[in-house]
């Protein structure tokens, strides 16, 4: 199952150890096809494949790194927790990291994922110089963007969800920093239009942007948080160390077991209201740890738990500026149902890449956190999609649990384009997901 | 495939023309419903069914010929089923009811019975369990009945197919454990259909449309056993200690 913990299926786990067991398997693959699965960090059924059998490529875990180029050679279940254990001491960062460290560099790849720099360095695919994938003949094809043969694979290959081909290995850019530290400015906003317009007004200074927003309160409270890597002089004052060192927190884990409905409202009201007073109401230039900044959901292990057996999912959806008043109605409408979310951001995306199946476009992106149990949550987002795909916006796959196939059919309209580069490179259609399944991809 | 939330795109009812099947049908989660194939022999009925559902907004309603005693077909119509894409939900709804005293005096007809309820179910519902299994996940409901629990004078060839079927159906449920299928076994009490038209009540008459709440509600809960309606269940925990001396003296 997924991050989200609905809606499971059951499939045959392979452990391959090299290129010929994954070549083998698709070759060997009976009606119900194959599929890669890295950290399981989807929140719904994108990494899994009922009757199928998954390949869980965390095996296949080896990188280099050539300090040199500045470049990184990945095996696809590579984690960006491993690189970056290894990396940043010597300096470099991953030039996109999600909000959590746990996934793999083929995952990273197959759902294209975005971070807090979207808006100025755009999606993880937009990093990758090269990437071998073997199709769904068994065939190991070197796709890169740069080579007019195989630049179509590349592109339906970023953000295809691993429905084009096993993604083996990648070749991605690095980011050079100099400390292992952020220097991050947070701001208090009183109400979302504030967060908004300080958004707008100030993204484009800053390499990450976030915004928490408080999804219980009505004015849509929030702190913004932005910043950069800090540069060495910018630790003056500090105790003096190796500026490289990058040490994450050991884990505690979120209890085996917990009810349906411990997480409601008013739970979720009094960790939003000392979270948002724990940040001060503006503070510039205040030394952060990597893992504090970037993935601070990673500190508790196996957080997904706290929804119930019932699970969660997650709404995200990007919607074009002129567009932003939907942000405003997905939180007063979640609160309508009392749909109670520790966890909505809200961010600006810069550009597409060329990728047809990538999410993000140029706009706003808010997603929230909300139980899978609660009534008339169906009916509620069934609602917001309408208004998001009347406004030429979409919802993210990696995210999506419960989408119409014909949602997908009207946000996406280069669906068409996708699935016929996918049919060259998997004739026989052995890759298949729960997703695509669902959504007829 | 089911999502998220519970909401089924496919759907296989074997017994198509079954009141409490199309009541089940009327109470699952609509909006991502795209496909019900109404299984059962070609009668007006059927047809009827298919052309509401048509009606409601489903795109797409097949009708397919299934005889539940020709157990020699089922393979090869559950494979055609399926092989048209997956099925999230099957309502094994079949089933005959029959006068009691008429099948005591023609014994072929309690065989017939038997054929159906029994036989043609155990068929059937190995050869769904089979795909389902392949397939990694789906729901089974089999229509059961609380005239099962506890043999009757009144009804007691009925209930002994009805014994067996939930019997099978139990087993099955446990054999499918952690294959991602699951089986729901539906006890309901009477129900007001065509089938007990013209019969008595007894105690806890229901509707189909209750009934296909119950089973759309313990879908979505994942439980494995429900009566229908719910109080049933203590009603017939009583019902089945009493020592028999006194049971058959019981108004039937």
């Amino acid at each position: 199952m997924g991050w989200g913990r609905t809606a499971p299926s059951r499939a045959t786990i392979a452990l391959p150890e090299n290129y010929d067991d994954v070549s083998g398997a698709i070759v060997g693959a009976g009606p119900r096809g194959v599929l890669a699965r890295g950290l399981g960090r989807s929140y719904g059924d994108a990494a899994q494949s009922g009757g199928a059998t998954v390949f869980d490529m965390t095996g296949l875990r080896r990188f280099n790194l050539d300090i040199e180029a500045g470049t990184l050679t990945a095996d696809a279940g590579a984690s960006i927790d491993d690189i970056l254990r290894a990396i940043v001491p010597a300096g470099f960062f991953v030039p996109v990291t999600a909000g959590t460290r746990f996934v793999t560099v083929g995952g990273a790849i197959a759902a294209d994922i975005h971070g807090k720099n979207h808006h100025v360095e755009g999606s993880f695919g937009s990093h990758v110089m090269s990437m071998t994938v073997i199709d769904g003949t068994g065939e190991v094809r070197v796709l890169s963007p740069e080579d007019s043969t195989t630049r179509e694979m590349f592109w339906a290959t970023v953000g295809g969800m691993g429905l084009t081909g096993v993604i083996v290995e990648a070749t991605f850019r690095l980011l050079e920093i100099e400390t292992s530290s952020m220097s991050v400015d947070t701001v208090r906003c009183s109400d979302l239009d504030d967060v908004m317009a300080r958004m707008i007004e100030g993204d484009d200074d800053y390499r990450y942007s976030v915004a928490w927003i408080d999804s219980v309160a009505a004015s849509g409270r929030g702190v913004l948080t932005r910043g950069d890597h800090a540069r060495r002089n910018q630790l003056v004052g500090k105790p003096a160390g190796e500026p490289l060192a990058y040490v994450t927190p050991s884990l505690p884990s979120a209890p085996a077991f917990v009810p349906n409905g411990l997480l409601n409202s008013a739970s979720v009201r009094a960790f939003n209201e000392a979270w948002f007073r724990k940040h001060p109401k503006n503070r510039a230039g205040e030394i952060q740890s990597i893992p504090a900044f970037f993935h601070p959901l990673d500190g508790v292990r196996d957080w997904n738990r706290i929804y119930g057996p019932q699970g969660f999912l997650q709404y995200q959806f990007v919607v074009p500026d002129s567009a932003g008043w939907i942000v405003e109605r997905t939180l007063s409408r979640l609160r309508d149902v009392g749909a109670p979310s520790f966890l909505t951001v809200l961010k600006r995306f810069g550009p597409s890449n060329p990728a047809p199946l990538s999410f993000p476009q140029p706009g706003w992106t808010l997603a929230a956190d909300v139980p899978a149990g609660i009534d008339e949550l169906g009916p509620v987002l069934d609602e917001l999609d309408e208004l998001v795909a009347s406004e030429g916006g979409r919802l993210y796959f990696a995210k999506d649990s419960r989408q119409s196939p014909s949602m997908v059919a009207r946000t996406y309209p280069r669906l068409g384009e996708w699935q016929a580069v996918r049919d060259v490179m998997d004739p026989r259609g052995v890759f298949t997901s729960d997703l695509g399944r669902r959504l007829s991809l | 495939m089911i999502d998220a939330l519970g909401e089924p795109q496919s759907v296989l009812v074997l017994g198509g023309s079954s009141e409490i099947a199309r009541a089940t049908v009327e109470a699952l989660p609509r909006t991502r419903l795209r496909r019900v194939v109404l299984a059962g022999r070609p009668s007006p009925e059927l047809d009827a069914a298919a052309l509401q559902m048509g009606n409601s907004g489903i795109s797409i309603v097949e009708v397919a010929s299934f005889d539940a005693a020709d157990t020699d077909s089922h393979q090869a119509f559950v494979d055609e089923v399926f092989d048209n894409g997956d099925i999230d939900i099957v309502l094994l709804a079949f089933g005959v009811l029959g006068d009691q005293l008429d099948v005591e005096a023609d014994p072929s007809k309690a065989v017939q019975m038997a054929t159906v309820n029994y036989t043609g179910a155990v068929s059937v519902g190995l050869h769904v369990a089979r795909r389902l299994r392949e397939q990694g996940h789906g729901h089974l409901v089999v229509l059961s009945s609380v005239a099962g629990d506890r043999a009757r004078r009144s009804n007691y060839v009925y209930g002994s197919t009805k014994a067996g079927l939930d019997a099978f159906a139990q087993g099955l449920g446990d054999a499918l454990v952690g294959s991602g299928a699951s089986v729901l076994v539906v006890r309901p009490g009477m129900v007001r259909t065509r089938m007990s038209d013209g019969l008595p009540e007894a105690p806890m008459t229901t509707d189909p449309e209750v009934v296909g709440k119950v089973i759309v509600q313990a879908l979505r809960r994942g439980k494995h056993t429900v009566y229908a309606p719910g109080p049933l269940r203590f009603l017939m925990g009583a019902v089945k200690s009493v020592p028999r001396p006194i049971f058959r003296r019981l108004p039937q």
